[in-house]
This record gives C-alpha cells, structure tokens and sequence, in this order.
C-alpha cells in the first residue's frame, strides 16, 4: 500500500527540501567545531534555495498526503514571509553570537528545525498536522530562548516559555479531541462536510473550536494568553527574540486563519464574539503595558502583543462570506510590514545592547541620532511604521485592515483600534523623543550586517509603501483554499 | 517624464532637491542656510509661475492630473493633484511665508543647522501637498506626514518643555486624523473611490450618513485649527516652538485644518454642514471670545499671540459655516491675513527674544525710544491684527461679519446674535493688542537691560518688509485677492443651496 507518491512530495517540495537540509545541518554541525561561519553560511544557502522553491511554487493550489497537506497562494506568501524572517534572523545572528560569546552551531540548526514546523503550520489541512507543525516549531525555540546559558534570565525564558508552552498545547489537544468527536474527523475539509451535513452535538465543535483558539491565542500572545511573552522576549538573547517575535506570530496567525476560516465558518456566531472580545483585550492591554515601561525590549515585547491584536482586528470578520478573503490578506499584508519593521528595529537594538540583558533602558538610547543619525532615522521610521504613520508599510497594514473591519460591519472595534493606535504612537514616539531630542553618550556596536539590516528594512518600509501596488496585488491573491 | 513635469509635482517636490542637496553637502552651516533660503525662494518663483499659468476665471480643477496609484485588492486610489480658485491663495502663502521664516532663523539656529533646515523643507512639502492633493489617501498621507518634520522642529530646537510639547502636539493632532481615516475608509468601501472629483460628482451620501462623516472628519480639522475646546496643545506647542516654527505654525499649518473644513466637510457632505452650521458657529465665536480674554491674561508675549490665534482662527470659522459667498470668500481671506499678521507678530517676539532672551511682558517699558523702527513696525503689524481700516485685518473680518450677518438672516445660522458676539471679539482684540503694545513700547524704560538694545538690522527689516507691503496690499486693495477665489467659491455655495431645498 502506498503511504503517498511522488506528486505529493513534489507539493511539499520547499517543507521537505528544508527539513532534509536541517537534518544534514544536524550532522555537519558534529564536525564543524573549528569553523564558526560554516553553519550560517550553509543555513542561509538553504533557506535562499527554500525561497527559490516557494516562488517557482508561486499559483500553484494542490492537496497532498490524502488532503492533510495544502499548498495554496496562502501557504506561500507565508512562507515566503518565513523565509525571509529566517534569513533576516540568520544575518543578525551570526555577530551577534560571537559577541555574546554564546556562539553554537546547533543554533542554526534549531531554527532551521523551527522554521519547517512554522511552515508546515501554514501548510497544514488537518487537525494533527497542526498540532506537529506546532510542536515541531515550539521545541527548537524552547531550547533557542534558553541558548544564552549560563545566563540565568536566559534559562528562566527557556523554562518559563517551555512550562507555559506546554500547557497551551495541551489546550490545543484537547479541542482537536472535542472537534473529533463532534464530527469523527481532523480533515479541516471533514469537518467543513460535517457540519454542513448537520452535528448531533454541535456544542462540542464550539468547545473544541474555542480550546484551539486558546492554543493558538497562546502563540500570537494574545490576551490573556500573553503572559508569557515579556519575559520570554526579555530574557532570550535579543537575536531569538528577533525570530520568535517575527516567525511564531506568523506560524500562529496562518493556523488560526486557515483552521477558522476554511473550517469554522458555521459557528462563527459563537466564535466572533470570543474573538471580539479577545481582540480588544489585547490591543488595549497590550498598548496599556507597552506605555510603563522603560526598557526597550520590554516594551517591544508588549507592542508585539498589540500589533497581535490588530492582527486578530482582521480575524473577527473570518465569518462574514463576503469579507473572508479581505480578512485573510490584509492580514498577511500587515504581517509583512510588521516583518520588515521588527526586525529592523531588533537590528538597532542589537547594536545597542552592551551584552546580554545590558544597554537596553530607554536612556541608553539618549543621544543616537549625534552618535549614529543612521540608525536613529531607521528606527525613527521602524517607530513610525508601528505606530501606523505614513509614509510606511505599517499605515499602508493598518489602512487595509481598518478595512476589513469596517466592510465586516464591526465600527466599534475600528474605534477600539483606533484608540490604541493613538496609545502606541505615545510610547513610540517616547523612544524617538530619547533618540533625538536628549542628550547622552550612547554606546553603539557598528557591525556592517546589523547596519545593513536596519538601512535596508528601513528602505523597504518606507519604499514598499510608495510603489505597495504589486504587494497589495499579492496579498489580495494569496487565496486561501476553502473546502 | 510627463509625471515629473506635471506643475504641481514640480512645486510641491521641489523641495526635496533642496533637502538632498543639503544631504550631499554635509554639516556646514551657513552653506547649509544658503541652500535652503535658496530652495524655499525657487519654490516661490515655481508657485509664481502656476499662478501665471491659472485661470482666475474658471471656478473649477485646474492644472489637475490623476494617475492610477493602488489598484490592487478593489482599491481605487489615484495620485491627484490640482490647484482651484480655494487653494491657490494658501499654496501662495505657504511659499511665500517659508524663506521668511527660514531667513528668520539666520542667528536664532546655531546647533544643527543642516537637520533643522531639512525638516524645514521636508514640512513644505507636506503642506502643499495638503493643499494640492485631489486624493483622499494622497491627503491623508500629506496630513499626516507634515506631523513628523513639526514635531523634531519643536522638539530639538525648541525651548525647555520642548518634548513635552512635541508630544502634545503629535498626540493631539493624530487622534482627530485617525477618526478622519476612519471615515475616508468608510467613503472608499462604499463610495468605491478616494478621488474627490470623482466623489463629488457622486454626491449620493445619505444624510445620516453625512452626519458622522462630518463629525468623523471635523475631529481631525478642529483639533487643528484649533476650534474651542480643543486647544489646549496650541499655546504649548507656539510657546516651545522655535521663532521659525511658530511662524509656519501659525502661519500656514493651522490654516490647513480650516482648508480641510472648506475642502472636505463643505464640499463633501453640505447637507450635514447646513445641519450643523449653527453649532460650528457657536463653538467659532466661544473661541473668538475666550482667546481674546484669555490672550489679555498672558504675561508671555508669545503665549499672547498664541491664544490671539484661537480668536482670529474663530473668524475664519464662524465666515466659513456663513455658507455664504461673502463669509466663505472673508473666511479665505482671513486665513491669509492671518498667516501674514500673526507670522509677523510671531518674528516680532523672535527679535526681542534673540537680544533679551525673554518673553515677559514685565520686562519690557519704553521700547520706542530705544528701539524706533521695531516700534513702529509693531504697531503696524498689531493694528493689522486687531482690524484697523486700511489694512489686511479689517478687510477679511469685515467681510466675515457681513457674511455671518446675511447668515443671520435668513441664511444657515438663523440668529444674528453670532455677529454681534463675534464683533465684541474685535473690539476685545483692541484691548489686548494695544495693552501689549503699551506694556512693552510705551512708558519709561523700566529695565536697565533694555537700554543698549539694538534696533532692527538690514536682514531683519528685510524679512518684515514684504510683509509690510502686502497687510497693505490686501488693506488697501483687496480685490485681485478676492478675485482669484471669487468664481470658486460662487460654485461652491450653490451646493449649500441645493442642500437647503430637503
């Protein structure tokens, strides 16, 4: 009996290139003790083949593995916003690690291994293959927040992410079991056809649907599933955070847009007002936080949750037949802006950071743009995209998602967002006003590859925003497949 | 190329060459002064040149283009720009009131010459663009992007509460925008175009629907002019802002939320604006009435002329919700009046303020006899602001009254207890005016500092110079002002009759 043929692979290629290769990776590292810049360089060529692979994918919609396992324009812009995350983490690794003196080769490999289950995540058609790609994607990153070791904030993150970590998943188990037994299948196309075919007890496919959402709300960080996310973020090495920041929101994201909208559009009268509710709490839990706090990385970490909830702003409408395709690409629109613009300002922050957990305070930052007005006008433009002002990405994200809120008839979570917008461009605007109007004596690493990230996302922000008409293009036709 | 050759991108972006060449040229700063004087008086000849190329007779678009920018994802956004009868007095002062205010700064910016200089330009250009752009995202992204030069121009060359007020500033005007964008989202979805020709032509926006977006659109226009209640960033914002900013502050950037009253929230949505005329109306004269008492309780000069805004700005207000051809036309009128007298007022202080390093009111006694043409140039720019016969100020409110009068009768305000409220603001100008002008020019010379000042040099009588000539101008001999915006805006109050009739 055939287990699956060579079509199905052929569908799967850029997942099953990319896990082959981090298993290879896995066995180079045990010999490349004396060459430090091997691995990386080995990890970005594979990634870069991954990307080639995902863009001659481009078009392309087929199932495969008996339909657990989807390649749709959807899968691909993910992945390519994967990809890309992954070689923007490789670059800002490298030097980083070597000045941290946490430099291992397995590090790569790690992400390597993080970044399949992440895509496998956006790929997946089916129950328990979600559950894998999750799995796959979580522990390797357990074990990256807590590479800092002997660091003890390190290990704290690396425990503290795992324990949590856990938990969630279980949650996560636990609602595919109930969404099972309601219909008697994980197929997200199974479940389509059972409840279109009428449940006996329908109240087990809303507990179920409610328990995933609660896995996967603990991965985007959303309130109040976002506890976690200060201290994880705080406490990995900056380079980690980068990653996790970027990659495990968008993993979560393309879960929980392609299980709800291809598979619970019929409960979705139960489900948006949870939805709804959550939204809100984390934009305004999310801002509320960020404003207090005086360190950088904290109060990144705590921006990360609100732009989550802005994300989830687009997911609320998934019910609505009509918007459901603009929900799903204004919410990979703003996925990609929020790509360029964390990582660039993990870039300045990198180059800020004396050593691990060091030169992270707000005062640290008073002065940079005498020091260093490079890396001040990119941040100032990273801030600026955060905050939603044009001429960047992110106001051309928020525009796209205020739309598809609106055009979902939800006006007064539009306000609510509007709201926290508003509350976020006070703190961002607090870092722009250290950076340029005080003075100080800011202590600043010039490493070319962290220079050269934070200048050219910088660049793409706002660039991308003037000429966004082939990106809206994209985005628009990143279909997701519906059974 | 064609793009690049259209007129008003040529204006509006012909600072931006400035801004790289002194990019290119590094940190030398009187170069860097002379580029930008350099950019900011080639800008000015470019908006010469479009005012030789417009027809004054013709009430609609002109020198318009529209090109596709976004039409991905069931967009329909266009890259539009053109000038009209209601905008084209605004983009000639936005030009004409830069190389002032950058030749102002000759002494009084010494620290990072080249940055500020570039903000400066950068600033220009989002202001024409708000006044050019026919699009309302294009707007929007103007609206908004003339925050961020603003905000570093006060908060790294201001004074000592200049973050505090940065951010104020910032925070303020983006809260009412993003309710604006809101709405303009709102007539994308259901409109299905951000092109104001295109939605005008329209014209089908249900009343109700009319309502919120006026109200949705006014947060962001209010809060800039600013209206009553909302200005409390103001005085902040002028007092910490660099002489320079000030000018263009009060100068041009207030006038671009009573630009978008005129632009947006009469055109678009009339009905709504002949429903709430009385209530704009109301919260105009409230303002005409409080910054003028409130001016009158200053000790700081500068804090003075500042809240002098709120009251003129209430003017512009109470003509533009007349409805009417005559208040609109005084409204427009007074926007530059304003521009001109208040930008002077603001140098004024900047003068003393350079030589004393401060703005007291009781440091200062017996000016005139120190300091004769300063003094005299004082008086005429103060009695310009309070409205005196003969110069700028009394034209453009004389119009407005008479406007608000016919309103008053008949017309959209119902009541003409606004004129005469609004008239006692006049009469309250007066007194705070002149009661400045005694505490610092008349009287013995109280303060031993006072007494070696300097009188005006050649550069700063040049920068006051033209505009002496226009509050004559316009006092004097109004009309090729008035005729410029006359067919425009006799086109757009035939929309406000229409309204009416339901």
């Amino acid at each position: 009996m055939d287990f699956f043929s060579s079509a199905d692979l052929i569908t799967a290629l850029p997942l099953v290139f990319l896990t082959g290769w981090a298993c290879i990776l896995l066995l180079v590292a045990a010999f490349a003790g004396k060459r430090p810049g091997l691995l990386p360089a080995l990890s970005l060529a594979g990634l870069l083949a991954t990307a080639y692979l995902l863009v001659s994918q481009m078009g392309l919609e087929a199932e495969a593995f008996g339909g657990m396992f989807v390649t749709d324009g959807f899968s691909t812009f993910i992945n390519l916003v994967l990809a890309l995350g992954g070689v923007l983490s490789i670059a800002l690794s490298y030097d980083y690690l070597q000045r941290m003196g946490i430099a291992k080769p397995e590090y790569y490999v790690l992400m390597l291994f993080s970044l399949s289950g992440m895509m496998l995540m956006a790929s997946a058609a089916d129950l328990i293959v979600v559950f894998l790609a999750l799995e796959l994607l979580s522990i390797p990153l357990y074990v990256l927040a807590a590479i800092g070791r002997p660091d003890a904030r390190s290990e704290e993150a690396g425990l503290k992410y795992f324990l949590l970590g856990a938990f969630a998943s279980g949650f996560l188990v636990y609602g595919i079991a109930l969404v099972y037994g309601a219909t008697g299948t994980t197929l997200l196309s199974g479940v389509v056809a059972a409840a279109a075919a009428g449940l006996e007890y329908p109240i087990y496919l809303v507990l179920g649907a409610g328990l995933i959402l609660v896995g996967l709300g603990f991965k985007v960080a959303a309130v109040p599933f976002h506890m976690w996310t200060p201290d994880v973020y705080d406490g990995s090495p900056t380079s980690v955070t980068a990653f996790m920041a970027v990659g495990a929101k968008a993993a979560g994201f393309a879960a929980l847009l392609r299980i709800f909208v291809a598979a619970f559009p019929s409960i979705s009268e139960q489900i948006t007002p949870v939805l709804f509710a959550m939204c809100a709490a984390t934009l305004i839990i999310g801002n509320l936080l960020a404003i207090s706090q005086s360190n950088v990385k904290r109060m990144l970490a705590y921006s990360s949750i609100s732009h989550a909830g802005f994300i989830l702003m687009a997911v609320v409408a998934y019910g609505n037949d009509a918007v459901r395709f603009d929900v799903v690409s204004s919410a990979l629109f703003y996925l990609l802006g929020f790509t360029f613009a964390s990582f660039g300002s993990w870039a300045v922050v990198m180059a800020m950071e004396k050593g691990l957990g060091r030169g992270l305070d707000f005062k640290d930052y008073a002065g940079l743009f005498r020091r260093s007005p490079g890396l001040a006008i990119a941040m100032l433009v990273f801030m600026l995209s955060f905050a939603g002002v044009p001429p960047t990405l992110g106001f051309a994200g928020k525009f796209y998602l205020f739309r598809a809120v609106l055009e979902g008839g939800y006006v007064w979570l539009a306000i609510v967002g509007v709201v926290a917008s508003l509350i976020s461009a006070y703190y961002y605007l607090r870092l722009v006003v250290v950076m340029f109007m005080q003075d100080g004596e800011p202590e600043v690493h010039h490493e070319p590859v962290l220079k050269i990230t934070a200048g050219l996302t910088a660049v793409a922000t706002v660039l991308l925003f003037i000429f966004s008409e082939p990106l809206f293009a994209w985005a628009s036709q990143a279909l997701l497949r519906i059974f | 190329m064609e793009f690049l050759l259209q007129p008003l991108n040529v204006l509006t972006f012909s600072p931006v060459v400035g801004v790289l060449v002194l990019l290119f040229l590094g940190k030398r700063d009187g170069l860097s002064r002379w580029v930008a004087l350099g950019t900011s008086l080639v800008t000015f000849g470019i908006s010469l040149w479009v005012l030789g190329l417009f027809n004054a007779n013709d009430p609609g678009l002109q020198l318009d283009f529209a090109y596709d920018w976004i039409q991905a994802a069931s967009w329909n956004i266009k890259y539009a720009m053109a000038i009209d009868g209601l905008s084209i007095l605004l983009v000639l002062l936005t030009t004409f009131l830069t190389p002032i205010a950058i030749l102002s700064t000759w002494h009084a910016v010494e620290e990072r010459v080249r940055d500020f200089m570039v903000f400066f330009l950068l600033l220009e250009v989002g202001m024409l663009g708000v006044f050019l752009a026919q699009d309302l995202f294009l707007f929007y992204i103007f609206w908004e992007f003339t925050l961020v030069p603003m905000y570093f121009l006060i908060g790294i060359w201001g004074g000592a509460q200049r973050m505090y007020a940065a951010i104020k500033f910032f925070l303020y005007t983006m809260a009412g925008s993003i309710l604006m964008l809101l709405a303009i989202l709102w007539l994308g979805i259901n409109q299905g175009t951000f092109h104001l020709p295109e939605l005008l032509a329209l014209g089908n926006i249900p009343a109700q629907e009319q309502f919120w977006l006026f109200l949705a659109f006014a947060a962001a226009f209010a809060i800039k002019v600013p209206m009553w209640p909302l200005h409390s960033w103001l005085p902040d914002a002028h007092v910490q802002a660099p002489t320079a900013g000030s000018v263009i502050l009060a100068g041009v950037l207030l006038k671009l939320g009573t630009y978008g009253f005129l632009r947006f929230n009469l055109q678009l949505f009339p009905q709504a604006a002949v429903e709430l005329a009385p209530a704009m109306a109301t919260l105009a004269v409230i303002g005409i009435v409080y910054g003028a008492i409130v001016s009158y309780s200053q000790k700081d000069v500068k804090k003075l002329v500042a809240y002098s805004s709120i009251s003129h700005l209430g003017f512009v207000m109470l003509g533009l919700f007349a409805l009417n051809a005559q208040g609109i036309e005084g409204a427009i009128l007074q926007m530059v009046n304003h521009g001109i007298s208040t930008g002077a007022l603001f140098l004024i202080v900047g003068f003393i303020y350079e030589r004393r390093h401060t703005r007291e009111l009781s440091e200062f006694g017996g000016l005139w006899s120190i300091m004769p043409v300063y003094a005299v140039l004082t008086l005429i720019v103060s009695l310009s602001s309070m409205g005196l016969p003969g110069l700028n100020g009394f034209v453009g409110e004389f119009t407005i009254l008479l406007g608000a009068w016919g309103a008053g009768q008949g017309g959209a305000l119902g009541s003409i207890w606004f004129t005469v409220f609004a008239a006692l603001g006049v009469i309250l100008a007066a007194v705070y005016m002149l009661y400045m002008f005694q505490k610092m020019f008349l009287g013995p010379v109280t303060v031993k500092a006072n007494e070696a000042l300097k009188d005006l040099s050649w550069r700063e009588l040049a920068i006051m110079i033209p505009l002496l000539v226009l509050i004559f101008w316009i006092g004097l001999y109004p009309k090729p002002f008035f005729a410029l915006m006359h067919p425009a805006v006799e086109q757009l109050v035939t929309l406000f009759q229409t309204a009416a009739i339901p």
